[in-house]
């Protein structure tokens, strides 16, 4: 059976702070039980929007280098993404391409955007990154918990 | 000796165009482009930012962990460097070769990967140019707008992608940082109720990789005098193929073919590498040019990947895909087919190849039971080839007696195709560039040559907010005439105060 919270979370976990998503779902997935399933990946692509289907709410979670500190949670609305991306695909348009494969719209999505600073190979998780990282973590609990959404602080 | 367009013979004075970073490819990598004041094309150069410091990264780990570790080389062909890393250290330990469960378990991972990985590129990154037209508007040019526009055609490449996705998660454990396969075998069987969940869908495969080779060939056929002339040269062309020229994505012996596609070496052992082929640094570029020693570099280079696989082997050992095969050796009409565009169609070959050999494996009762693992007499040192979607890959390593890894050297697809791809670049300059005043849509087809070799550019680091196209436009004297950034969600920002990319 699907799992009706799902928590998809990317990073490479060898280039420093951009373990931050890898680490979050890590962390958080002990705490959350049956009804949370946590995908962790390189990068975000196409058939993720596949992952979104039989949904109730889905977590984006990634390093950014541009977010406020310690992270900033945003809910999402699909977009077409016009930009010549990388392999990589961004959240909204991985909605996108559920909403127009599914023809109904994507259950709710938020991103958590976790505040990194460095990204070199075989760098640890920095120790800024690490405090936002705990910081991060406590927004994850109450929005497995309670499904927080926009409305609510996102709680840097 | 210098090749056509690489270097300016009087760079001063000339105006620059960079793409940085060329964009819908893996990593970073930037053209740069030198005009005269009549536009006359004068320089143009693909500057890749290979990462080499990945080689120390492994050097002082132990073996065991290296096969998990290089998948964090690369966010889209992780499984080819993990089973690269796999056979060259079932080599340092001398547990060779790996029982019969284990080498089918991993070729269906490895032909999972391949298929996968080739359907991403061509659904999402290249048919966006190849269905709407080159010159077509920004906006369409992605997969969101090949959803809109052919709902059928996104659809089908979704789903594949996803039953490659599916193939590696029961093979290697996950999709990603999977620890399936290991030194000296595997750790699991396929359990019969994933190998049932596959099997029912993979007819259905079968009929989509068709219909995706038929809409490559019928590309080629409606526009025969774009696709076969669009950034196309001749060039020699390297792979693995089977001791008996079969087609293999995973094993065998090295052939290399010259432009009118004779053999130039054949059944070459791959551990014997470093004899057939050397490596040349060249001070504008971060990635090194490798050729067939015995040539050397002005006539040795060569090109890996789906062109020269499916030119290069003899027949594809699956019915479906032979058939297709013939069919694009005769486009060339008795002379190999050098076009670039014309790796998308190779690509696809590939992609009904993989999924055939996945319904064939999926049917072999070995990967559901039988040994995994062998022993032997330890080495110390070994080469693992790999044909990884992108050409051939090659990991070799050498481990001490504190089974600490003492040297690693890569060689990874996208370096062998360096040289094709400036080549592609320049062809392009020449065909459509010289003497015009740049376009979006001239720039365009620069990156359109570049994505054919779908070039993973080795890292698969990235974060939120990084920009995604940087163009600069220089003086005569160095000033700089013009600076456009395109944004993260594909806005166009004209900024002369903002800072330029890297120098080259």
């Amino acid at each position: 059976m699907t799992a009706p919270l799902l928590v998809l979370a990317w990073g490479n976990p060898s280039r420093g702070d951009d373990a931050l998503g890898p680490l979050f779902a890590e962390a958080l997935r002990p705490q959350a039980g049956d009804g949370a399933e946590f995908i962790e990946d390189f990068q975000l692509q196409v058939e993720h929007a596949l992952d979104l289907v039989g949904r109730q709410r889905v977590l984006f979670v990634d390093a950014s280098l541009t977010c406020a500190a310690p992270f900033e949670a945003r809910a999402l609305k699909p977009a077409r993404d016009a930009s010549f991306t990388t392999h990589a695909m961004s959240p909204t348009a991985v909605m996108q391409v559920y909403r127009d494969l599914q023809g109904s719209e994507p259950p709710p999505c938020m991103l958590l955007s976790i505040r990194g600073e460095r990204f070199e190979l075989g760098e640890p998780l920095g120790t800024a990154a690490a405090a936002h990282l705990e910081a991060a973590l406590g927004w994850g609990r109450r929005w497995l918990a309670a499904g927080l959404d926009a409305t609510q602080p996102a709680g840097g | 000796m210098t090749f056509d367009l690489e270097t300016a013979a009087a760079p001063q004075g000339l105006r620059r165009v960079a793409i940085d970073p060329v964009t819908r490819v893996e990593g970073h990598g930037k053209v740069t482009i030198l005009l005269d004041e009549q536009n006359r094309v004068k320089q143009v150069r693909l500057h890749i930012v290979e990462f080499r410091g990945f080689e120390k990264f492994i050097e002082g780990r132990p073996y065991w962990e290296v096969p998990v570790m290089v998948q964090r080389l690369c966010g889209i062909c992780p499984v080819s460097h993990h089973l690269a890393a796999c056979k060259a250290m079932d080599l340092v330990l001398g547990a060779t070769p790996v029982t019969r469960s284990a080498e089918k378990i991993r070729r269906l991972m490895h032909y999972g990967q391949v298929m996968q990985s080739h359907a991403l590129h061509f659904f999402h990154l290249s048919s966006p140019d190849l269905l709407f037209g080159f010159d077509s508007e920004v906006n369409l040019r992605n997969i969101v707008g090949v959803v809109q526009a052919h709902p059928d055609i996104a659809k089908k490449g979704v789903l594949l992608r996803k039953f490659g996705q599916e193939v590696i998660r029961v093979t290697a454990g996950k999709r990603v940082h999977g620890t399936g396969s290991v030194p000296g075998g595997m750790n699991k069987h396929v359990s019969r109720a994933d190998r049932d969940m596959l099997a029912r869908d993979v007819n259905q495969m079968i009929e989509w990789a068709q219909d995706a080779v038929n809409i490559a060939k019928q590309l080629h056929a409606q526009n025969p005098a774009l696709y076969d002339s669009f950034g196309s040269f001749r060039s020699n062309m390297l792979s693995l193929v089977r001791a008996d020229g079969a087609l293999d994505l995973y094993d065998g012996v090295l052939r290399a073919r010259d432009a009118k596609g004779r053999i130039l070496i054949d059944g070459a052992s791959d551990q014997s590498y470093l004899d057939l082929i050397e490596e040349e640094v060249r001070p504008w570029s971060y990635m090194k040019f490798p050729h067939l020693k015995s040539l050397g570099r002005d006539v040795g280079w060569y090109r890996v990947g789906p062109l020269a696989r499916v030119q290069n082997c003899d027949f594809i050992p699956s019915p479906l895909a032979e058939v297709q095969r013939q069919e694009f050796v005769a486009w060339g009409k008795g002379e190999p087919v050098h076009a670039t565009l014309a790796y998308h169609w190779a690509r696809m070959i590939e992609v009904l190849h993989t999924v055939e050999v996945i319904k064939d494996l999926l049917d072999d009762p070995d990967i559901l039971g039988g040994e995994l693992m062998v022993d032997g007499i330890r080495r110390g040192e070994g080469v693992g080839v790999i044909e990884a979607p992108r050409g051939t890959l090659i990991h070799h390593y050498r481990v001490g007696a504190d089974d600490l890894v003492t040297m690693c050297n890569l060689i990874v697809s996208t370096t062998h195709n360096n040289q094709a791809m400036n080549e592609a670049v320049r062809e392009v300059a020449r065909q459509y560039l010289d003497g015009n005043e740049l376009t979006e849509g001239l720039l365009n087809r620069v990156e359109v040559a570049i994505r054919a070799y779908d070039p993973c550019l080795s890292c698969a680091t990235h974060a939120l907010g990084r920009m995604p196209l940087d163009v600069a436009l220089l003086g005569p004297g160095g000033e700089l005439l013009d600076h456009v950034l395109k944004t993260a969600d594909g806005e166009l920002v004209r900024d002369l105060a903002a800072p330029l990319g890297l120098p080259g």
